[in-house]
């Protein structure tokens, strides 16, 4: 008998959702879980109505409110001063209950993040095809879904038909060998990623993670890597599902229960990358190598290492990137040279889908435990999900945080984008766990600097950038 | 959705890298629910000075840019967040075509979502139309989406790529939901075949 050609992980995945392909045109790929939230989906609702139309799949949709909601106390009925952000949350009330959808509000004690949610849910699971109108959806790749974001008309059209028509795209794999030292963490790697293949260094393609240092990672640092894959232009990042995996899956709500569960597991075993299978392109990546990361520029790709200095322009080849690095320095502030350890911060934000989880909350909590924010700074730390929030106060670390002088806030997107009252102020620097130092991001005029969350709390306590690597526990 | 077969106009030059959709259409605008109205705040922090006066030195505020049907970028255009508001602002501002070496994944798909050209042209040939369009502002190019080929009248002229079915919608106007519709017993079979797990 032949064998049969080895497959990588995306391949099998896409090519058990075709759900029809003519010659020479793209797929039409079936949708098993779509996420929805409140700012890119009322327009696709509103289509639908216009059109006619219904739809097709309610019971496969998971809404939340995230992007907008304050993240003040909730006990009480919370006062959203902005009209319109009140008016889309309203309308993700009207629409998700008209359809007949079901929506986690922000009284829900399971809203949260969508990212944060699904996979705390249980939704979110291997083998699957995930999407949501949000760039950060490769999210859920951690478990070995292909999970991408779309844009509104393409909502619309899962919404309709639950499928989605696309074009087959290139696969990547990005092989990181050798283990992280302590004190680098998930971020610091995806960072150096992005660093090495560049913002648009994987446009077209989906990124598969392999390696030891990738094995070794918690599925919260999966879940980190494969957060920011659209920071390096690529749609999709995802990782082989294995015991960890099935662990963190086991027992969750919308996971499958008792046999029904071994069952998935045997089919979960075959979606791995088959010996032999080729990517269209590899990216190797030392993982010993690495140290903690702090972004200086304007985009995730302008990383430096916490030992370093803020480069030059001349430091770039070609004129482009010159250019580039020139504009990133003026809005950042900053002169070529300055070490990163003297850059001082007013704000830090600990939160956002690629690192507002428990294990992240956990590593702030472990920095600030014992310590006071350093004067004059104002640290903010939101958790990812209510379920997060509520996990991270029974183990006490809200207490080490507020002890520490950090605000402990309601769950939310927060500031990471700054959608909701929570942005910074013109020229005021952030630290931040979140994954885009995009100009005016968190608002117009902030400068942001994307770290890990230990580097984030440690900025806070020190008023501008350490090395974590140097970073005694205070003794209890 | 209007058929697109060929844009004409004058060309907006906006020569810069890596232009993400925070910088197109900045988050405090992402509020709207309807599809309309997000012209007015296209390019916002960029356009605006922080008093609300148009700042006189970005580029597409020159009164010879105004009303330009094309706009030329810097390599990965649009890159970043996945909010079509950016597609929705760059239409409603003038723009039926967006020249650049490379653009974002889910920005280029968005912009084929809303009948408008995300076109791939060299390097070289970007950077041709941006010093053109610099030196001489009023510089006018045709984008031909039939024949894949964009040309001016002093003899440049490139072709492009453009995947066959995003050719046809952008030429046709279709409607993908109405087609993927026609193939509703299709997708009830596969259903029946894959039952969800929960």
């Amino acid at each position: 008998m032949p064998k049969t050609t080895p497959k990588t992980m995306f391949e099998k995945i896409w090519e058990q959702h075709v759900v029809s392909q003519e010659e020479g045109k793209p797929a039409l790929l079936y949708i098993d879980l779509h996420l929805v939230h409140e700012v890119t989906s009322p327009q696709a609702f509103e289509g639908l109505r216009l059109a006619g139309r219904n739809v097709r799949r309610p019971d496969l949709i998971v809404a939340v409110a995230d992007h907008d909601v304050p993240t003040t106390p909730r006990d009480t009925e919370v006062v959203i001063e902005d009209p319109i952000a009140k008016q889309q949350l309203a309308a993700l009330s009207e629409n998700t209950a008209h359809f007949g959808i079901e929506l986690f509000d922000m009284y829900s004690p399971g809203q949260g993040i969508v990212h944060v949610i699904g996979p705390e849910l249980g939704a979110t699971q291997p083998g699957m095809t995930i999407v949501c109108g949000d760039s950060h959806t490769a999210t859920h790749g951690a478990f070995g879904a292909l999970a991408f974001g779309i844009g509104t008309s393409e909502i619309e059209h899962v919404l309709a038909t639950q499928c989605l028509v696309q074009a087959r795209p290139k696969t990547m794999e990005v092989r990181v060998t050798g283990e992280l030292q302590p004190g680098v963490t998930a971020k610091d790697l995806i960072l150096s990623i992005i660093g090495q293949i560049g913002v648009a260094g994987g446009t077209g393609h989906v990124i598969e993670y392999t390696g030891q240092a990738i094995r070794d990672l918690s599925m919260e640092g999966r879940m980190t890597v494969c957060n920011m894959s659209i920071e390096g232009g690529a749609r999709a990042g995802m990782i082989a599902p294995d015991e960890k995996t099935y662990e963190y899956l086991r027992g969750r709500t919308r996971a499958p229960k008792g046999d029904a569960f071994d069952e998935a597991i045997k089919d979960w075993n075959e979606l791995a990358t088959d010996e032999g299978a080729e990517f269209d392109a590899l990216v190797e990546i030392d993982a010993s190598e690495i140290e903690p990361r702090v972004t200086w520029g304007t985009n995730p790709g302008h990383v430096a290492t916490i030992s370093g200095n803020v480069p030059s322009p001349e430091d770039f080849e070609s004129p482009g990137d010159q250019e580039n690095a020139a504009r990133a320095l003026e809005y950042m502030e900053l002169k070529p040279g300055q070490r990163i350890t003297d850059i001082a911060i007013d704000r830090v934000f600990i939160g956002s889908c690629t690192n507002g989880r428990l294990e992240d909350l956990r590593a702030a909590a472990a920095i600030a435990k014992g310590r006071k924010v350093a004067p004059g700074v104002r640290a903010m730390v939101v958790p990812g999900s209510t379920l997060t929030k509520k996990l991270a106060e029974e183990e006490g670390l809200d207490k080490i945080l507020t002890d520490a002088g950090f605000e402990w806030r309601s769950a939310g997107c927060s500031m990471c984008l700054g959608m909701n009252p929570d942005i910074l102020s013109p020229g005021e620097r952030c630290a931040s766990t979140s994954n885009r130092n995009f100009e005016g991001r968190q608002g117009r005029g902030g400068l942001t600097h994307l770290v890990s969350p230990e580097m984030a709390a440690a900025a806070a306590i020190e008023g501008h950038f350490v090395d974590v690597r140097d970073w005694e526990p205070v003794e209890a | 959705m209007d058929p697109l077969k060929k844009v004409s106009g004058v060309v907006a030059p906006l020569d810069r890298a890596n232009v993400d959709t925070d910088q197109v259409i900045p988050k405090q605008f992402l509020k709207r629910i309807e599809r309309t109205g997000f012209g007015q705040y296209a390019f916002f922090d960029w356009r605006y000075l922080e008093d609300g006066v148009p700042n006189p030195d970005f580029i597409l505020n020159k009164a010879e840019y105004r009303g330009a049907p094309i706009l030329a970028a810097g390599p990965n255009f649009g890159s970043g967040s996945s909010r079509e508001h950016a597609p929705w602002a760059l239409k409603e501002y003038g723009f039926m075509a967006i020249i650049a070496p490379s653009f974002g994944d889910i920005f280029r798909s968005n912009c084929f979502q809303n009948g408008m050209a995300p076109v791939v042209l060299s390097q070289a040939g970007v950077d041709t139309i941006l010093a053109k369009a610099l030196r001489n502002p009023g510089y006018r190019l045709t984008v031909d989406i039939v024949e894949k080929r964009v040309y001016d009248e002093e003899g440049f002229s490139e072709s492009f790529e453009m995947e066959p079915f995003r050719l046809e919608s952008l030429v046709e106007g279709l409607d993908d939901i109405g087609h993927t519709l026609q193939s509703v017993d299709t997708i009830a079979e596969f259903e029946q075949a894959h039952p969800a797990r929960w």
